[in-house]
């Protein structure tokens, strides 16, 4: 309480400091020194920091760590092959070649099916069924990256409603929240992404966003907790409850915007883990099925022939690993910046 | 202390019966129940009823529950659908397997993970230091059954120094069955090791930064001494706790390099288990696999009491 007093004390004095017009006249500093100037003895020399938005420390941390740098570009690279795979992959996903063809290997096929023959090469080989790796990999991407993208959003969603629930009523909605964040860490990732595709059944995209994402709620909804719980007792949510806010409105547009810095950090380093999670459920043939293969799946397919042709299995590997490091560089980085401790990431 | 053991105990019971709970109702949550799951949708109504029939499940679920409570606590699994064999059989004949390679990947990560941070954290910025770095980066950045499959190719393949399919068991000698786990070892230790290596360098650097590392510098102490009793002490307890929760990634990794090694273990056995949709030996594999996970995170939360006194004279009620 005592606390809450000194700082409106220290608030109205900021107001009366400041030349403006707006303040009554009985408030005003109009003495010896002028309006709005602060006698000399009061200069502490001591500044506020200028107030900079999570977006400005996200490119600040960026620009300054030259590793996390080279992650963020890599992502945008990647992201964009993955978006623009047709334009990009020198080959169609389903266009066969000679079977097991070495990285460089080449062949003399009639690509842009005009008739006469030319000899490609292809840079990573070819499979088993004489697809061209890299063009597989490319199309992979658009997959193994867009359900990772939407197991974190989705994640990120569930986690901070819950945290905030939690964090802003306390009471036995925390309580219950929590006993159900405790509990969920009893089943490794795979484990419960396996279990509840179980229960789903597979196949469906949103199934296996569903399945992974829910593993990594409890990653949200504890840091959110932890910030709404410090962020529940400022001023400024008094006031927004004195101004007559209601309950949703202060928790999502008051704390949420004051505490999302964590939680973006966060997100960035749950990506990798989820782009290793689909890996892993698409390897168990227990991901998505879509047409062209995801990462997991290509690594799979190419298992039983790693005595013949290993670059079958470990081209698709290579990709997520490269992947998975950008992430991992660019979430590092900003937790640096953001000077959030290691913690628990599973 | 024994208040705190009591504590953790009884906790970890508690989170095993809402596991075992969750499993239930989960699994009979499923559209249309999972018998009808398991035999297709063209199977006939009489052949339905009679699996549920035979499976218990045309009980009320309170019955059903509380049977399967009973059955678990007597060691009762029930029997595999595919195979009719108990699956308590299938079971004992897997955890072997998987806690083999589990407890070899585990004890080879904390061997290396261990030095390795303490090297990162003491010559910080030195080549040995980046060098650390970069191999625990590229160690988390690469899922188990990557590593698996470049072990195999590399070591099994173009060496041929390790077999690449297959387990043996300890009881055929102890030197055939480490050859089978040493790949598979590796490949769920190494991804394990790069995230305990990093928390071991992380937490030792901030404990060395310290107020008290440099009183005892300035009094005299030695630097050994100094590191090994004085910042070890209180650097482990974070990398204790995330030794702890980072067995998930161990036990998870086990069950996609089962795979890569067709070996038979937990993981293989859930995952086989899930696509012929036998959801007797689904349940009881998900329930052991977190039954291990929450045992050894016990056993971490009991180990505690050896290393942090608070915990220890019974100061710390966490």
């Amino acid at each position: 309480m005592t606390d809450a007093t000194d700082a409106s004390a220290d608030t109205e004095a900021d107001d009366a400091a400041r030349p403006d017009g707006g303040t009554p006249a009985y408030a005003r500093n109009t003495g010896e020194f002028g309006v709005g100037e602060v006698p000399q003895e009061y200069e502490t020399g001591e500044r506020v920091t200028a107030h900079r938005s999570t977006g400005e420390r996200i490119v600040e941390a960026l620009t300054d760590n030259k590793l996390a740098l080279a992650g963020a570009v890599t992502i945008v690279a990647l992201v964009l092959v993955a978006v623009f795979a047709p334009y990009v992959a020198p080959y169609g996903p389903e266009q066969q070649f000679g079977f097991m063809q070495e990285p460089m290997g080449q062949s003399t096929a009639d690509v842009d099916g005009d008739g006469t023959t030319e000899t490609v090469t292809h840079y990573l080989g070819t499979d088993s069924f004489g697809h061209d790796i890299l063009t597989r990999i490319i199309y992979g991407a658009r997959i193994s990256m867009g359900v990772a993208l939407a197991t974190v959003a989705f994640a990120f969603t569930v986690g901070t409603t819950l945290g905030i629930l939690a964090g802003f009523y306390g009471g036995w909605v925390d309580s219950v929240i929590m006993r159900y964040i405790d509990f969920q860490w009893a089943f490794p990732t795979i484990i419960l992404g396996v279990g509840i595709i179980a229960v789903m059944g597979g196949l469906g995209w949103l199934n296996v966003v569903v399945a992974i994402g829910i593993a990594f709620i409890d990653d949200f909804a504890r840091i959110i907790r932890g910030e709404v719980l410090s962020i529940r007792e400022e001023e400024y949510i008094t006031a927004a409850r004195a101004v007559g806010m209601g309950d949703a409105r202060i928790m999502f547009k008051e704390m949420l915007p004051n505490a999302v810095a964590p939680l973006i950090v966060q997100a960035t380093l749950m990506i990798p883990f989820a782009i290793l999670a689909e890996a892993g459920l698409s390897f168990l043939g227990l991901g998505v099925k879509p047409t062209t293969p995801t990462w997991g799946l290509l690594i799979s397919d190419g298992r039983q022939f790693v005595s013949q042709a290993w670059w079958i299995s470990v081209m698709p590997g290579l990709a997520i690993m490269f992947t998975v490091l950008a992430f991992n560089t660019v979430g590092d980085g900003l937790r640096d910046a953001f000077d959030i401790s290691e913690g628990e990431v599973n | 202390m024994w208040r705190y053991i009591t504590k953790r105990v009884a906790h970890a019971v508690l989170v095993m019966w809402m596991v075992a709970t969750t499993v239930f109702f989960g699994l009979r949550a499923v559209p249309g129940g999972p018998v009808r799951g398991m035999l297709g949708q063209e199977a006939t109504e009489e052949a339905v009823a009679r699996l549920r029939e035979d499976l218990g499940l045309d009980e009320p679920l309170a019955v059903q529950y509380v049977e399967w409570m009973t059955d678990l606590l007597v060691g009762d699994f029930g029997t595999s659908i595919t195979s009719s064999e108990a699956v308590g059989t299938l079971v004992a004949q897997a955890v072997p397997k998987t806690l083999s390679i589990a407890a070899f990947g585990v004890t080879l990560g904390l061997l290396v993970a261990i030095p390795a941070g303490v090297i990162g954290a003491t010559r910080r910025n030195e080549p040995a230091d980046y060098a650390a770095t970069i191999a625990a980066f590229l160690g988390i950045s690469m899922p188990a059954f990557f590593v698996g499959i470049l072990l195999a190719v590399v070591f099994g393949v173009w060496l041929g120094w390790f077999p690449v399919v297959g387990y043996t068991n300890i009881s055929e000698g102890v030197v055939p069955w480490l050859r089978g786990i040493v790949l598979p070892g590796i490949a769920v230790g190494l991804p394990y090791a790069a995230g305990v290596t990093r928390m071991m360098r992380s937490s030792l650097i901030e404990t060395l930064d310290e107020q008290y590392m440099r009183t005892a510098r300035a009094k005299g102490v030695g630097d050994s001494v100094r590191l090994y009793k004085h910042a070890m002490q209180n650097a482990l307890m974070p990398v204790v706790t995330i030794a702890g929760i980072q067995l998930a990634l161990v036990l998870g990794g086990t069950v996609t390099v089962e795979i890569v090694f067709g070996i038979q273990g937990l993981g293989r056995l859930l995952v086989d288990s899930i696509l012929e949709r036998n959801y007797p030996v689904t349940q009881v594999a998900i329930l052991l696999i977190s039954g291990i996970f929450v045992f050894m995170n016990l056993l971490v939360d009991i180990a505690y009491t050896a290393i942090d006194p608070r915990v220890r004279y019974g100061g710390e009620q966490a």
